[in-house]
């Protein structure tokens, strides 16, 4: 059942502005069952474990249990999303446990740089628009068969 | 409180959903790595006034094949000359490749890694005295723009710590086309040419997977990007594990279908990937080979790709073979040799890798580098961390199988198939590499007139990946801004009527409605067929005949005719397919897509009277290459209006030498 929803955490996002997990999930497998106000997987054969919904959960009610076809019981990894850093909990099923840190992003959310002002010049050239504003020089073969 | 037992579907659909009408000037379908870099780049050269809209099936902060991360950037050139880049696609490719294609992408592609690096992308360093950075680490020593050195793994690859890489690179692309312009999903699921001029594209249709409406848009111009096919061949696991494919599980083959419906003609299209990888996991080898430098080994304990025997069987494949880095088909072919001949199963030998490191690193070092195994993972197959704890496999203790998967069609990864496309408007790009419109040259346009595609949907090139595609998109976006001004006068005109369209969009809803009632259980109905059957009867078929996992990949012409048959049924089949719900309206959508872009895949291996790729396919009636009477490209050509296909060849052009 890849990713599953734990019932006693899952509040449907009552408080957000759309359910994050029905808003991320790039197969539209996660969806909210409105009267009970909870999500559920509808589609567990189709999903890629990509744990796009794990990460975006603000109530870190999402986790994620092994395909059954060959994934044997009692392991489970989870990942702890901050704004610069992902950290990552690996438990074995010897009960091994492992911990990872690793590096998400260098810039505050929100601070990518669009260059919405930046307009090209020549249309006819084949320079991107920053490639034109550095003055690249588009190479042409030189080593012709 | 537990959910009550609810049937699958919460979006009911309804027989007459609300239909909105929209006029653009530029269309962008698709949202992963390609479309992201047209967002990025079309403001910047829209002429005054004119408008752009993009349509994602889902939401492009975690659309694509780059949804869950990636640990590498498999295109950056960097120091390399993108002449030795065109040598490596085409040895990859067994040597027929378009030249002009690779060496323009060759040209662009590190200005967007360097955006990439600077909208926040961590990427590792090297420091002077050779040690590693990672990316957050690395920031100390500058940046790639500014001359700092990345960790290569091979030739072309620099290392990454790429979860966030797709969030990224979609908020760059969201600030640059602006919220008001991005239709979220919004499954778009035909094209439509213009009623008055010929071969012209003049808009397309969707639908929202999120509320009862469809889209009818036209447009002066288009993109179509939505990557590749997944899930068209039975995979190794069937349960809950068909999710676990390599490429990303929703790739429906949309780009392809899309396009070859209007007409566009189709390249290379027999050309198909099996990614050798660690078994059902799926999870990367890459950096155990080049990172790591571990070896495969066979059931025996033998490093079989070293062996005489190995190197004589690569020598049938000169020059490809015989080069300094074996072609990806050619190491499968070595790997299913050895399975086919009871010497499987093959292992990665990750307990010797590590050890040997071991002997001249440091105890931090080594904890450094098991840090990097697992990140390795957890940045882009999530699945295949949690799969080793469940073995409480330690790479330093145990070692791992590896398995070629089932196929998939893509033209951006170690893969080559897609639209024909022109090439950029040099004096060294053949002419038979260009497609004009009124005179005028539009650099990766289809044949089909103000259409076109980047990423997985341009054929003949390959070994783009997540950055190679993101250029591309931005170089079509000045395509098609050029194409735009050129053609302002243009009044996109349709010669179906809004109720066809409708029709033709909801027809699997309607035909739900309309059946639903006659039987107790709505999944089994004498009157339509659900999209959910559809896939498992398409996965089937392609699986006993179309050269899948069940025959080592061998496919005859005998099998080809049975399956052209099988096809034939399902294609008319699919008009009884039947949707209640709107998830369910999309699977329907994608099952069609899938079915028509395998027949084409299909078309072309039975066209192509050789094996050309050993190790991806083998047609067990034409086994070897025939460079005599195959060296060129074969496309293929739906015809809309009569509803005829075509096969044939086009001239393979040398550019850049050997």
């Amino acid at each position: 059942m890849p990713s599953f929803v734990i019932d006693e955490k899952c509040d449907g996002c009552k408080g957000g502005d759309k359910t994050a997990c029905e808003y991320i999930c790039p197969n539209d497998l996660m969806v909210l069952e409105p009267n009970a106000m909870k999500a559920y997987n509808q589609e567990p054969d189709q999903c890629w474990e990509c744990f796009s919904c794990v990460k975006i959960c603000p109530s870190q009610a999402i986790e994620v249990r092994g395909y059954s076809d060959f994934v044997p019981l009692g392991s489970s990894i989870y990942p702890l999303m901050g704004t610069e850093d992902v950290m990552w909990t690996c438990k074995f099923r010897n009960g091994l446990i492992k911990r990872f840190k690793f590096p998400i992003r260098t810039t505050p959310e929100g601070a990518a740089n669009a260059y919405v002002d930046m307009k090209g010049k020549d249309l006819d050239s084949e320079l991107l628009s920053t490639e034109e504003a550095d003055g690249y020089a588009l190479p042409t073969p030189q080593e012709l068969a | 409180m537990a959910l009550p037992n609810i049937p699958q579907g919460e979006r009911k659909a309804v027989r007459d959903p609300e239909v909105e009408e929209r006029e653009v000037d530029v269309l962008i379908v698709g949202g992963g790595m390609a479309a992201c870099g047209t967002a990025f780049e079309i403001k910047k050269w829209l002429p005054e006034g004119a408008s752009v809209l993009l349509c994602d099936k889902a939401a492009m902060e975690r659309s694509g094949a780059v949804a869950q991360g990636l640990s590498a950037i498999n295109t950056y050139v960097g120091e390399n000359k993108p002449e030795d880049y065109v040598r490596m696609v085409r040895n990859d490719l067994m040597g027929i490749v378009r030249e002009d294609l690779i060496f323009d992408l060759g040209c662009h592609v590190d200005d967007s890694v360097h955006l990439f690096e600077e909208w926040g992308l961590p990427v590792w360093k090297l420091t002077d005295d050779g040690k590693n950075l990672d990316g957050k680490k690395g920031q100390k020593v500058g940046t790639l723009k500014s001359g700092a050195k990345p960790v290569r793994t091979g030739k072309w690859q620099i290392m990454i710590n790429g979860e966030s890489y797709k969030r990224v690179v979609a908020e760059a692309a969201k600030l640059a086309i602006g919220d008001d312009n991005i239709l979220e999903r919004c499954f778009i699921v035909e094209l439509l040419l213009d009623a008055n001029e010929e071969n012209r594209i003049a808009g397309a249709v969707g639908f929202s997977v999120r509320e009862n409406k469809i889209y009818i848009i036209k447009c002066k111009t288009m993109m179509v990007a939505c990557g590749g096919a997944v899930n068209i061949y039975q995979p190794r696991s069937v349960g809950e594990g068909k999710g676990r494919a390599w490429y990303p599980v929703w790739n429906a083959g949309s780009t392809y279908t899309m396009c070859m419906k209007v007409g566009a003609e189709l390249s290379m299209m027999e050309n198909r990937f099996t990614p050798a990888r660690f078994k059902d996991g799926y999870g990367p080898v890459g950096a155990w080979f080049l990172l790591f430098k571990a070896k495969t080994l066979n059931g025996l304990g033998e490093n079989f790709a070293a062996s005489d025997a190995a190197k004589q069987e690569l020598e049938n494949y000169a020059p490809y073979g015989t080069a300094a880095i074996t072609p990806t088909c050619l190491r499968n072919h070595l790997m299913l040799f050895e399975m086919k001949a009871g010497r499987g199963p093959i292992i990665m030998d990750t307990v010797s890798a590590l050890a040997a490191l071991g002997e001249t690193m440091s105890k931090k070092e080594l904890k450094h580098l098991e840090s990097e195994a697992w990140e390795d993972f957890l940045d882009m197959t999530c699945g295949q961390a949690n799969l080793w704890c469940a073995q409480n496999t330690e790479p330093e203790k145990k070692n791992s199988e590896v398995m070629p998967t089932e196929p998939y069609l893509l033209g951006s990864h170690s893969g080559c198939c897609g639209l024909w496309t022109s090439g950029p408007d040099f004096d060294w790009v053949p002419d038979s590499y260009k497609i004009k419109y009124k005179d005028k040259v539009y650099n990766r346009m289809t044949t089909v007139n103000g259409l076109f595609t980047a990423g997985d949907g341009v054929g003949c090139s390959g070994h783009k990946f997540s950055s190679g595609s993101h250029a591309e998109g931005r170089t079509v976006a000045k395509s098609m801004c050029r194409f735009v001004r050129d053609n302002a006068d243009f009044t996109p005109t349709f010669s179906q009527s809004k109720e066809e369209l409708v029709d033709l969009i909801y027809k699997p809803v309607r035909l739900y409605l309309d059946n639903v009632a006659y039987t107790t259980a709505e999944d089994i109905n004498p009157a339509y067929v659900k999209p959910a059957g559809m896939a498992l009867r398409l996965m089937k078929a392609t699986h006993e005949y179309g050269a899948g996992t069940a025959t080592f990949y061998t496919t005859s012409s005998k099998s080809l005719e049975i399956i052209m048959e099988l096809l034939q049924t399902m294609r008319e089949d699919c008009e009884k397919l039947a949707a209640g719900d709107l998830h369910e309206l999309m699977r329907c959508w994608e099952i069609f897509h899938r079915i028509w872009t395998v027949e084409s895949h299909l078309r072309h291996i039975q066209y192509r009277k050789e094996t050309r790729y050993p190790g991806f396919y083998y047609q067990a009636d034409y086994p070897g290459q025939d460079d005599e009477n195959w060296f060129c490209f074969t496309n293929s050509k739906y015809d809309p209006k009569e509803d005829k296909w075509e096969c044939f060849k086009k001239d393979y052009v040398k550019i850049i030498s050997d």
